[in-house]
């Protein structure tokens, strides 16, 4: 703590983010559910709706080409939500108090509790990436495609985790932050996550998968992989993932400005 | 009193607290009907387009194919949600009371079993009138619906026998995931969003061997009003109510060495 109220900003960033780090890789559960389950559930949805390849106008003749997006959801769910669980711990455990009393910067805080969460979105980005290419997934963009299907895929973590810091500091309470994961699945089942939005039958269903932004992020990354470079699915996906960083990253810098306003 | 009577009155007085609790605390009661309505809201909606896959021969449509899914879905996770139930007794210590209070301790898990199956029926009669309202077309007689109920009604007590099990040996709310995750991965490697005929790779063969496999083609009979896999359905539920009966039965052993 002496350490961190003596260093300039960039050096509490690193100490904060080292220390989120840390805490995530001592922790084998919060590494190892994150990017296993996902997984676990492509393959099973892989085999279980191969059917829906033989339907007329599906974009893929692999489910597993189009349902490759769904991990990096999943994963940056996971992230966000265990990110969130941290940070809450920390203010009901008192650090983030006893953090207020030190010269720290709030800036700092955000920014290390975020090196946390960004250290996980690269990690299951990777992964996932590196397991749908030996499962033999081609990426229609080719080797940039890849690249920018990983920032896509980062940008989108981060984005989460911006989320899931706002909620731990405005409520400030871990089962709070939990009550909020099944928030994340409603969005992501009521999207084209598992099936095409144009192929949808139900117009109340194709409605709200089209004003559900979690629509625009998987077809973002699903791009990359079935149709090659399309701005029209990108810019949107990147725009999104910016738009919610914006918005959750102002929102958790005044929840920390009433906190340690409070203390 | 007689042995018969101890286990009955102790059995309906767990039975009766599980009710209401369930049915009074809005933290138990919405998770267990939200979950099967929605699962049912985001296959029977989303997925619709599958029954035009060649070879999907489901002539009820969708929607009933994905209710026969979500009875069975309901079913098991009310047994699984009652397991919750079952380690927060322990965890806040009214189960090690409820012991030293019941002459018959078998009674508690035939009463935490009994208050899972009447938490499913109610469940299942909410996404049966969510699936009415919605068009869901039912081509059973109320012969077929009562097997089909009789049938979810025996996964949640199976499903509740397993979890009781495990709430029993670990008495602590930290032991959900241990609850959730075997019937999460058997309902999942089951037939949920086609016919198995239609189901690809590894999970095919897993899926021709899994029970769920069976309760799910026997609920989407009833439902289409042709039954289907009765008996074999029937065969697993007795051999699974055998296994898991044995397991609750040690698990509440373990719980009384515990103390």
């Amino acid at each position: 703590m002496t350490a961190l109220a003596s260093a300039n900003l960039p050096s509490q960033v690193g100490l904060l983010a080292g220390r989120a780090i840390t805490h995530i890789v001592r922790a084998p559960a919060q590494v190892v559910f994150p990017i296993v389950f996902p997984l676990v559930l492509l393959a099973v949805n892989t085999s279980g709706l191969d059917a829906a390849t033989k339907v007329p106008g599906f974009p893929t003749a692999s489910y597993l080409d189009f349902a490759l997006a769904v991990p990096f959801m999943q994963g940056a769910l996971f992230a966000a939500l265990n990110g969130g669980q941290d940070l809450a711990r920390d203010i009901e455990g008192g650090f983030i108090d006893r953090l207020a009393l030190t010269p720290m910067s709030g800036a700092a805080l955000l920014a290390g509790q975020l090196g946390g969460a960004l250290f996980m979105g690269v990690v299951g980005a990777v992964i996932y990436l590196l397991v749908g290419l030996i499962l033999g997934v081609g990426i229609a963009a080719g080797v940039a495609g890849a690249l920018v299907l990983l920032l896509l895929a980062i940008s989108i973590s981060f984005a989460f985790a911006c989320f899931g810091m706002f909620i731990a500091l405005r409520l400030g309470d871990g089962q709070a932050v939990q009550g909020f994961f099944p928030l994340f699945f409603v969005l992501l089942f009521l999207s084209s996550a598992f099936y095409p939005r144009d192929l949808i039958e139900q117009d109340w269903f194709r409605t709200i998968a089209t004003y559900n932004p979690v629509s625009y992020l998987v077809e973002g990354i699903r791009s990359l992989v079935i149709t090659g470079w399309d701005a029209g699915a990108l810019l949107p996906a990147f725009g999104i993932a910016a738009a919610a960083t914006v918005l959750f990253l102002t929102l958790s810098s005044r929840a920390l400005r009433t906190r340690l306003t409070r203390t | 009193m007689s042995a018969f009577a101890r286990t009955r009155s102790v059995a309906g007085a767990v039975a009766w607290r599980g009710i209401h609790n369930a049915f009074t605390n809005p933290a138990f009661l919405l998770p267990s009907m939200l979950f099967p309505l929605f699962f049912f809201v985001a296959f029977a909606g989303g997925l619709s387009g599958l029954q035009n896959a060649p070879d999907f021969d489901y002539p009820a449509g969708y929607t009933s194919f994905q209710f026969g899914f979500v009875c069975i879905q309901a079913a098991a996770f009310g047994g699984v949600f009652t397991g919750f139930a079952i380690a927060a007794d322990f965890e806040f210590g009214f189960a090690r009371r409820l012991m030293l209070a019941a002459p018959n301790r078998g009674g508690i898990v035939i009463g935490y079993m009994l208050s899972a199956m009447a938490r499913a029926a109610v469940v299942i009669a909410v996404v049966f009138a969510a699936g009415m309202a919605s068009g869901m077309q039912l081509d059973g007689s109320a012969g077929d619906l009562l097997g089909l109920l009789a049938l979810a009604l025996a996964v949640s007590a199976v499903s509740t026998l397993l979890a009781a099990g495990i709430a029993m040996r670990l008495r602590s709310m930290q032991a959900a995931p241990v609850m959730q995750m075997p019937v999460f991965i058997l309902l999942f490697l089951a037939p949920v969003y086609v016919p198995l005929n239609l189901i690809a790779g590894w999970v095919h063969d897993v899926a021709r061997l899994n029970p769920f496999t069976a309760f799910l083609e026997a609920s989407r009979g009833f439902v289409a009003g042709e039954p289907d896999k009765i008996a074999i359905s029937v065969a697993c539920l007795a051999g699974l109510f055998a296994v898991t009966a044995l397991w609750a039965r040690s698990g509440l052993r373990s719980a009384e060495r515990a103390g």
